[in-house]
């Protein structure tokens, strides 16, 4: 996984996360659930990483360590993309 | 043994014998925003709609113009949640569509577990799950009691 998978990670979180906090104050290892990110949240940020990534996170992969980091939703993004340590995965399109 | 002595040796064994017996119910609640499911269908469509309910909850919750009424839903993924909190799920991967709720007769829900949520709760050791959701203007919410077969 690459900074540039990173940095759009956070921006998607910007998005959908409705963190009280700015996402760019947390580290990537931070807990987004004890940040403030809802249940309900965590849904629209599936679903928008989803259409950004152009991936579909299988049943298996709904959970809530899946969702709790940057550097969680970064792996994730990486297995399911498929791209290799050093490319950018997905298309990058708007959430 | 004085009166006075006995009455404490008394309270001591009463808080002993409350220790000792563990509960046999667990209770799960949950509140959700009715704006936030309003702007998920809004954002997300037919998608979000498919990934988080079924397709009895989605039949349950369509207004007369067939469009989903948010209120009710928003009431059905607080009872997912409030579900989550009894089958102590932790980092089990859980589908939301796997916890439905069943509107019976008079409108009083129910919960139907399948799959994951199905096994999780055998694995728990409940028996049996109760329902009660609300909504009221911009909130819904849930409780969720389980009883345990085996504590």
């Amino acid at each position: 996984m690459t900074d540039d998978t990173r940095t759009v990670i956070r921006r998607v979180l910007r998005e959908q996360a409705r963190l009280p906090v700015d996402v760019d104050t947390l580290g990537d290892d931070a807990d987004l659930f004890a940040a403030g990110m809802t249940s309900h949240a965590s849904v629209n940020l599936m679903l928008a990483l989803e259409d950004t990534f152009d991936i579909e996170f299988p049943d298996r992969m709904l959970t809530r360590g899946v969702f709790d980091s940057v550097s969680a939703i970064a792996g994730a993004v990486t297995e399911l993309s498929g791209a290799p340590d050093g490319e950018t995965p997905g298309a990058g399109g708007a959430a | 043994m004085s009166s006075r002595a006995r009455s404490r040796f008394e309270r001591l064994r009463l808080r002993l014998r409350l220790r000792r017996r563990r509960s046999r119910v667990l209770v799960g609640i949950d509140l959700a925003a009715v704006a936030d499911v309003e702007e998920s269908i809004g954002v997300h469509g037919g998608r979000y709609l498919s990934r988080v309910y079924t397709s009895r909850e989605l039949r349950d919750c369509a207004t007369s113009g067939g469009l989903p009424d948010a209120g009710r839903l928003a009431a059905r993924f607080a009872a997912k949640e409030a579900t989550m909190k009894v089958l102590r799920v932790g980092d089990e991967a859980l589908p939301w569509q796997t916890i439905g709720v069943l509107s019976g007769p008079g409108g009083r829900p129910s919960l139907e577990l399948t799959g994951a949520a199905g096994e999780l709760a055998r694995r728990r050791g409940i028996g049996s799950l109760d329902l009660s959701i609300t909504h009221e203007g911009p909130f819904a919410a849930a409780i969720v009691v389980a009883a345990l077969e085996r504590p």
